[in-house]
């Protein structure tokens, strides 16, 4: 374990960068290239809840993503609502679906790859709802929002793209910023909780945790709702900025492919594994797009095949992730210091 | 403060417990011996709620208890620890035992603080920051007794805590259950180990194929006819006997 004085100052020097990134950094394509970073790292945050801390992988995060944007689109679209009032739905409808699966799962005590079935099923039900329920989703062309074109209304229709010069250019980057913040603080608090110690103990073994007293389903209904309150929080996010919802988009595999590949490259259960895996990924997708294409041509799905193939390398030779490989290197170096010293 | 009545626990045609029963008082350490397959885990399982039985019933300080779920027996001050030792291997021995702690203490810092406590008094009070996982077989069954002791329970039931430990880790923890049972632990522990049965029971339960064939203090239970037949083979007793007898 890296100790507890140098993580603090990591994440001092961590959230300083990334709150004044937008001052620093003039290039458009830079910032859009961290904000598709943040905005994966908040999706690998709300799976690190369940997956990560609770042992439970879903295959179908994309549940409470889409979930959530649909609402946060819908009552917008359909009645007219605030999107500040709208994004109170989108969290609450978000949480409802995630109870109800989870209800469903955990009360038939269904684990591990069964888990992951039931969710990766739920997810693909729900693709196709959104796309035969035409006139309630607008079927398979989705739903497009109008764009505020008025500065005055910039911040009550929650679009900045016409919010003058700095929240044009910063604007969605804060919102997705502070979404992952709330995220780092939920799983900073797991790490230092009665609940995060209860979650953990159950991902680690469930008849231990029943014994020790600890209401197993209880707890992973708990996760699970908290898994998809964060998770929406992306969901809303993404209707905010593109101002439109398909349900491909919505609830096909990409998000919750998404959300766990940044999970466990990162590191499972730990409060920094999610940004720092969706950081790796977007640098090597970016990387792979720019050496294979230059080779082959543009050939989408390229960089998926790469991701797959580390994500087995990683799940078989670095299992706690981008995070253990660090604190393996610290020991190193430390040890080093050490011998050094003396 | 436990009873169980003829508690009967069916595996499809399998009888694996034929109406036991049992009791223990406050205060005692009572022990249940039996050989292999006998059916003590079972019986421990059913007592605590990791298996509905199909009969009887299991009462605690007088309530009825039986086929509730274990977390919630947890909560009602008996906690059972397990033969095939299930640490929490991805988590410090300190956390472990600190997930015990926190089924009665909300406080993160408090929890920590009785783990601390919990693990000075089993002995491992200089490996709180090491990974469970990497524990050696004495060391996790002092884990397992140090999670169920942080919950703070009434009634201790431990499922062979001192198989496959040395002589020298069977001394120290015998030392430790007495310890346990002075700070006013009830103790129930199904044990193979017989110089720690003798040394520790106030009484004894011997169960084979599912009944309970003899009760009485340790003395006893080991010049039981029954109890040496169960052990060593039919006619085994009157051999012995016999053996003596052509002795003296």
């Amino acid at each position: 374990m890296i100790d507890v004085r140098t993580q603090r100052i990591g994440w001092a020097i961590l959230i300083a960068a990334l709150l004044a990134a937008p001052f620093a950094i003039s290039s458009g394509r830079w910032m859009e290239f961290i904000e598709l970073t943040l905005f994966a790292a908040l999706l690998g945050q709300g799976w690190n809840i369940l997956g990560g801390y609770g042992g439970q992988y879903s295959f179908g995060h994309a549940l409470f993503f889409g979930t959530a944007a649909y609402i946060q689109a819908l009552l917008q679209f359909k009645l007219g609502w605030s999107p500040w009032v709208t994004l109170w739905f989108a969290i609450a409808g978000a949480v409802a679906v995630g109870a109800f699966v989870g209800f469903l799962s955990f009360r038939y005590g269904l684990r591990g790859s069964y888990f992951a079935l039931v969710t990766l099923a739920f997810a693909e039900a729900f693709h196709v709802l959104a796309r035969s329920l035409v006139s309630v989703t607008g079927g398979g062309s989705g739903i497009q929002l109008s764009l505020n074109q008025d500065p005055e209304m910039a911040i009550a229709s929650f679009q900045f793209t016409f919010a003058g010069p700095f929240l044009a250019e910063a604007g969605y980057y804060y919102v997705i910023l502070f979404c992952l913040l709330i995220g780092f603080a939920v799983t900073g608090w797991l790490n230092h909780s009665r609940f995060g110690a209860q979650l953990q103990a159950v991902r680690e073994d469930e008849d231990a945790a029943e014994a020790l007293g600890i209401n197993a389903f209880r707890v992973k209904m708990r996760a699970i709702c908290l898994s998809a309150a964060v998770t929406s929080l992306a969901g809303i996010y993404y209707v905010q900025k593109f101002l439109f919802v398909d349900p491909g988009i919505a609830y096909g595999p990409g998000k919750s492919v998404e959300a766990l590949f940044a999970a466990i490259i990162g590191g499972l259960g730990t409060v920094i594994g999610p940004l720092l895996g969706s950081a790796f990924i977007h640098i090597v997708g970016e990387f792979a797009k720019e050496t294979i294409g230059a080779m082959l041509g543009d050939r989408p799905g390229v960089d998926l095949i790469l991701f797959g193939i580390i994500l087995v390398l990683i799940l078989a030779y670095m299992p706690r992730g981008l995070v253990g490989l660090a604190e393996v290197i610290w020991k190193r170096l430390s040890a080093r210091k050490e011998a050094g010293d003396a | 403060m436990l009873e169980v009545s003829s508690l009967t626990k069916r595996f499809g045609g399998l009888v694996a417990v034929n109406g036991a029963s049992l009791h223990v008082e406050k205060g005692e350490i009572v022990s249940l011996i039996g050989p292999n397959g006998a059916g003590k885990t079972t019986l421990f399982a059913s007592i605590a709620g990791f298996l509905k039985p199909n009969g009887g019933k299991v009462t605690l300080d007088g309530q009825d208890i039986t086929g509730r779920q274990p977390h919630e027996i947890c909560l009602r001050g008996m906690v059972r620890t397990f033969q095939v030792v299930k640490p929490f291997a991805g988590l410090t021995v300190r956390e472990n035992i600190a997930v015990g702690a926190h089924t009665r203490i909300a406080n993160r810092t408090e929890a920590l603080e009785l783990a601390a406590q919990v693990a000075e008094r089993v002995g491992m009070g200089r490996r709180l920051d090491q990974s469970a996982g990497d524990l050696t077989v004495a060391g996790r069954k002092r884990l397992e007794l140090a999670r169920a002791l942080a919950t703070q329970p009434k009634l201790l039931l431990l499922d062979e805590v001192m198989a496959g430990l040395n002589a020298t880790e069977i001394l120290e923890i015998v030392e430790i259950i007495q310890g346990i049972r002075e700070s006013g632990v009830t103790i129930l522990l199904i044990e193979h180990v017989m110089q720690a049965v003798m040394k520790l029971s106030d009484r004894a339960y011997v169960l084979n194929y599912g009944e309970i064939i003899a009760e009485g203090s340790p003395a006893e239970i080991a010049h039981d006819p029954d109890v040496i037949e169960a052990y060593l083979g039919h006619g085994a007793a009157e051999r012995m006997k016999a053996a003596g007898g052509a002795d003296a």
